[in-house]
């Protein structure tokens, strides 16, 4: 680990002017992602800011129309265990579960799950070229080893994923991302904060310098989902393991026939995959596994797969009838007992 | 200790409660909780597995919350109580889990143990673990190289029986 300054932060303002004083300052959270790679030298920031202090990035709150808003700060174990996630937003609650450890997510927080990085085994070794670490070195993971890898929306620079199973849940749930920044605050859709790697993949996602994420909020209309949801996650153990693909199935269900429907993919790009007009070819249709295959077949059309991960295609596709299958059903996958009904 | 404004790469005075007795330290910025433990404090209960959060080796209470030591930095720690496997026991006497594990031979090397322990005593204050099932997936983030696995929950299954927050089932 490089030597670097500590800075406590007290307040938003405090945070977000030392980051904007500093190109390599780093705010710090939960830590289990950044102290990771400041071990492995991924990381060498000149300051760490620390905005575990900041009372404003904390707790889970009503808002003025019926959504709730969950501070950057606040742990996912906590919002995996709220009352009024679990009542209304269950989807949520069971995509956190799925991920990392209780250990991990007790000290892993909101704002730090969408900022984590990714973990293509590149990026982590300084040793090997990665043009999101080192822009303009090269792809080590196209051509090496690439079975964690994206079948979707990459680049020539770059086919890494978005590791986040929390991430999955908040994109199909349409989630707000509240923003504060030297310029004053402004609020992301959860589908444009995360990117495409394009020729600029060191970019994760659209904060700009000097930003800090303040809040999640999820929006009141999404609570119609909390009947007929279920996060799917395939990984080459049961638990303690990144998702290969997962799935994240939120329908609306009215007489039968599919209201609404909300599809996210995990595993397969650089941020949480969904497409409208997946979802659109659902909606109107009786709640069956043709629908479903179809729905699955929109989502992952123009996947390529690369020599280790090809199966992920056929793979993706299954899963998402599965899961489809599962919030139809109103039987969301348990993540404690794996066994996929 | 301002809740604020603490600036600087040289050491950072913090306070911490570890095992019940309030400690003032200077701490570099660098240095994990772990090496604190293990290094400047020379309590070696808690382990180094990996390193890297992939092991739950090096699992700690802070706050009444499981924690994998070695991804903390110390100086973050300023103000919080934290529990090793050192500070388990009460007045000579072990922590009902701690007895547990014995009788029930929940270790081989018993390099692992003290995170499971800890983890486990976490799991049984948290109460989201009823079932068999529920404790295999709630001690999922510490891994047992020699494969103490099944001895691990039977140890935790009498804890939990004994506070009356699980019955027990049929031998699987
Ligand atoms: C062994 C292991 C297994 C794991 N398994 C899974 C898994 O299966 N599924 C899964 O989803 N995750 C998994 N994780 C990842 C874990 O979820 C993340 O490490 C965690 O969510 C990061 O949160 P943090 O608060 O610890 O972030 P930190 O490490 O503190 O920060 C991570 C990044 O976010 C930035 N950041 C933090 N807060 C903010 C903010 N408010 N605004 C802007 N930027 C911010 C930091 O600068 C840093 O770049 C695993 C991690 C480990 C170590
Ligand atoms: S896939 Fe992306 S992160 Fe991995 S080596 Fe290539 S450029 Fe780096
Ligand atoms: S040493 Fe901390 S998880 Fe392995
Ligand atoms: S007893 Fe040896 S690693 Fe668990």
């Amino acid at each position: 680990m490089n030597r670097f300054s500590y800075h406590r932060a007290g307040t938003v303002a405090e945070a977000v002017k030392a980051l904007s004083d500093e190109p390599a300052a780093r705010l710090i959270a939960g830590g289990t992602n950044l102290v990771d790679l400041m071990k492995y030298n991924v990381e060498t920031p000149s300051t760490l800011i620390d905005v575990t202090r900041v009372e404003a990035l904390k707790g889970i709150t009503e808002t003025e129309d019926g959504g709730l808003r969950i501070g950057a700060l606040v742990a996912n174990n906590t919002v995996a265990y709220d009352e009024r996630v679990n009542a209304r937003f269950p989807l949520l609650a069971s995509a956190i579960l799925a991920g990392a450890t209780p250990q991990l997510r007790n000290a892993a927080t909101t704002g730090g799950n969408l900022n984590q990085r990714t973990r293509c085994y590149y990026f982590y070794d300084i040793q090997t070229p990665c043009n999101k670490r080192e822009p303009g070195s090269g792809c080590g993971a196209i051509g090496g080893l690439n079975r964690i890898h994206a079948i979707l929306g990459a680049s020539e620079q770059c086919i890494a994923t978005h590791p986040s199973d929390m991430c999955v849940g908040l994109a199909a749930l349409g989630a707000e991302v509240h923003i504060a920044g030297p310029t004053g605050e402004r609020v992301i859709a959860f589908a444009d904060y995360h990117r495409l790697p394009g020729d600029s993949p060191q970019h994760d996602n659209t904060l700009r310098h000097g930003e800090i994420v303040v809040a999640v909020v999820l929006p009141q209309g999404s609570q119609g989902y909390a009947g007929h949801y279920s996060y799917l996650k395939l990984r080459d153990r049961l638990s303690y393991a990144f998702a290969l693909v997962s799935v994240a199935a939120a329908l609306e269900i009215e007489g039968g026939v599919i209201a609404s429907a909300r599809i996210a993919l995990g595993g397969v790009a650089h941020k949480p995959w969904r497409r409208q007009d997946a979802e659109d070819s659902l909606v109107g249709r009786p709640a069956d596994d043709r629908a479903f295959a179809e729905a699955a077949g929109l989502l992952v059309s123009g996947a390529l797969g690369h020599q280790h991960n090809a199966f992920k295609i056929d793979l993706a596709c299954r899963a998402i009838v599965r899961a489809l299958a599962q919030a139809a059903a109103g039987t969301p996958q348990s993540q404690t007992d794996k066994r996929i009904a | 200790m301002p809740a604020h404004a603490i600036v600087g790469t040289q050491t950072v005075p913090i306070e911490i409660t570890l095992n019940g007795v309030r400690l003032s330290l200077d701490v570099s910025p660098s240095t994990t909780l772990l090496d604190l433990l293990r290094h400047d404090l020379v309590l070696t209960g808690t382990k180094k597995g990996c390193d890297h959060g992939q092991c739950g080796a090096c699992t700690v209470i802070i706050d009444g919350s499981r924690i994998n030591s070695c991804l903390q930095l110390a100086v973050m720690q300023d103000g919080k109580s934290i529990t090793t496997i050192e500070g388990l026991a009460q007045d000579g006497v072990l922590h009902p889990l701690q007895t547990a594990f014995i009788e029930r031979d929940a270790f081989q090397c018993g390099y692992c143990t003290p995170g499971q322990i800890c983890s486990g005593v976490a799991l049984i204050e948290e109460g989201h673990a009823v079932t068999r099932a529920e404790i295999r997936e709630h001690m999922s983030g510490n891994i047992c190289r020699c494969g103490a696995y099944p001895n691990i929950v039977d140890a935790i299954e009498d804890v939990l029986v004994q506070r009356g927050q699980l019955q027990r089932e049929a031998a699987e």
